[in-house]
């Protein structure tokens, strides 16, 4: 762990991607215990104030919004939904998708062709649309939200656990436990699981970055989590009325957006160059 | 290859089967919006007039199996809003959506394939470094915070080009670029890594010994061989960027199939979601077929198999 550790901060970037993700998270679980300002705390007299280093001799340090919020405190506590949202929904998803894939992986016969059909399905459905439509219609809630994202990005799961399953289940260890009369529920989490693990973390790791993409999108289009909770996405749509003339309020949460993700991309490749066996070979 | 041709083509059919499965039974999940339609004093047996009109009393099995026979026919219903064939609806948005999409993915192949053939070629220089780090921070933009600050600069600022709208080719720039962004960064990542791939392989080496330029080598030996698993993406891509569509329009309010999708989604017009998403499906899945036909064009092997 300790040795994988110092491989991993071998690359720099990969190290600056690291912190920053570390750092979201330390805002987003002690975020109340740090913000200076309530984030739903509004101030009339303070509205659209810039940020300190615009001359403003203001105490908000980002600026403060249309409804004079301190812009600090809601980038810090929104933190919390991108990361919940992002993590919840990348659980829901490689349950479902290891699942479906290593039956399908195992039991090629029928599961292999209906995942492969319900594959094609997915992919052929413009998912922005279909995710907007179903939280029209649900209603839109936190819970909700990261139900409708968990469910509808699995296949990619199931695809490369089924190909692994593929190549491991003709491997002498798998056959052996098949001959020996271990129960097939056994075989699929005991040992077929390990082995395509790697994988898994690398394909979450990804699917974080995107889900945090797809949350905010979800709220800035107003089907997201409900406006009472600061996210970076409903605060994108707040502030774009207010472009002309208080830039800050829509440019603030989307900088936390993209150093987020990028943070998050960068400890997902680093960790694909180093767990994934056939891009290992083919990178070195 | 008939054969072939004639599998894939009912294993098409059968895949928009469950599209239409999938999209009638999960824009339905809410219940029926009959109340939406009406005014919120409507009586009772008015309600039940509307429902028997629309048919929506009902079982859901039955309401699909009608749509579907229809549907079959071309008919796919009337918008509940705006009174006209969905499906017209959707094909008069569909030339502005695909004349940005088209400008979008021309955007990103004039970008991602000279930065990958020559990151590829170069491993390792700084120029390499360069692409993998475009490709990670292009895929780490969110579209719609993209289009603001490109309105921010663009619009605001520079007063350079439109903010919103549709018209001249000023209006098609900013949402292109946006669109493009994510395709770009996929693309370029998945060829580079192809070409290193087919750079280190046994055919360049001969090629190499056998004293080919090194252009040569790059450009029809290893760019060819490297184009099967990149024309895939960019197949899937086409998905993308349809899905990508929606809140890049949306954002720069140009009138394409996507706003038609969210304006539509806002009034539970589910006719004209359905129409909507039924005809992307038919056309992400047409080029997907393209695209595994073409791999038989660049890849003899390929052709003996089937």
């Amino acid at each position: 762990m300790i040795q994988f550790f110092k491989r991993f901060t071998t690359s720099s970037l990969a190290t600056i991607g690291l912190i920053v993700v570390l750092v979201m998270v330390f805002a987003a679980i002690f975020g109340p215990l740090i913000v200076p300002f309530d984030p739903n705390a509004q101030d009339i007299m303070q509205r659209l104030k810039p940020p300190m280093w615009q001359g403003s001799e203001g105490i908000h340090l980002l600026g403060t919004d249309a409804l004079g919020r301190d812009i600090f405190s809601r980038v810090v506590i929104g933190a919390r939904v991108s990361i919940l949202v992002g993590v919840s929904a990348v659980v829901i998803s490689s349950i479902v998708g290891v699942a479906f894939g290593l039956i399908a992986g195992y039991e090629d016969k029928y599961a292999g062709r209906v995942l492969m059909m319900l594959t094609d399905i997915q992919l052929a459905i413009p998912f922005m649309v279909l995710a907007l439509a179903v939280a029209a219609v649900v209603g839109a809630s936190l819970w909700n939200i990261i139900a409708i994202l968990g469910l509808t990005n699995w296949v990619q799961y199931s695809r490369v656990v089924r190909a692994e399953c593929l190549v491991l289940r003709e491997r002498e260890f798998i056959q052996a436990a098949h001959m020996m009369g271990i129960s097939t529920l056994h075989i699929l989490t005991r040992h077929l699981l390990p082995n395509v693990l790697s994988s898994v973390i690398v394909i979450s790791s990804l699917l974080v970055a995107k889900m945090i993409i797809f949350e905010s999108s979800l709220s800035f289009l107003g089907l997201g989590v409900p406006p009472i909770t600061p996210t970076w996405g409903t605060m994108i749509a707040e502030g774009r009325n207010y472009i002309g003339n208080a830039w800050w309020v829509a440019t603030i949460p989307g900088i936390a957006i993209f150093v987020t993700v990028v943070g998050v991309n960068l400890v997902g490749d680093r960790l694909r160059d180093l767990l994934d066996p056939r891009l290992r070979q083919v990178e070195s | 290859m008939a054969n072939f041709l004639i599998s894939r083509l009912l294993y098409t059919v059968l895949v928009l089967f469950g599209v239409s499965v999938a999209v009638f039974f999960l824009i339905r999940i809410g219940g029926d919006p009959s109340a939406l339609f009406l005014p919120p004093e409507a009586s009772l047996e008015e309600i039940e007039r509307f429902r028997a009109l629309m048919g929506f009393d009902r079982t859901l099995v039955v309401q699909y199996f009608d749509f579907l026979g229809r549907a079959v026919q071309g008919d796919f219903g009337m918008s509940l809003r705006y009174n006209q064939p969905a499906m017209q609806l959707v094909l008069d948005r569909m030339p502005a959506t695909l004349q940005l999409g088209g400008a979008a993915l021309l955007l990103s192949l004039i970008i991602s394939l000279p930065l990958a053939i020559i990151a590829a070629a170069k491993r390792d220089s700084i120029f390499d470094r360069a692409s993998l780090l475009i490709s990670i921070i292009g895929q780490s933009f969110p579209a719609f915070w993209l289009a603001i600050m490109l309105i921010l600069l663009f619009s605001e600022n520079l007063r350079l080009l439109p903010p919103s709208g549709r018209g001249t080719w000023a209006h098609l720039v900013m949402p292109a670029i946006v669109l493009a962004t994510y395709s770009t960064a996929i693309i370029t990542r998945l060829l580079r890594s192809s070409m290193i791939e087919a750079l280190s392989s046994d055919y360049v080496r001969t090629a190499r010994g056998k004293g080919v330029r090194e252009s040569t080598i790059i450009l029809s030996h290893a760019l060819r061989n490297a184009a099967i698993p990149t024309l895939t993406v960019i197949g899937l891509q086409v998905g993308a960027l349809l899905g990508g569509a929606v809140i890049t329009e949306e954002v720069f309010a140009y009138p394409g199939v996507g706003r038609l999708a969210i304006q539509a989604i806002a009034n539970r017009d589910f006719t004209v979601v359905q129409a909507f998403v039924l005809l992307m499906a038919a056309l992400i899945v047409m080029i997907n077929l393209l695209v595994d036909l073409s791999y038989g064009f660049l890849d003899p092997r390929l052709r003996k198999r089937k």
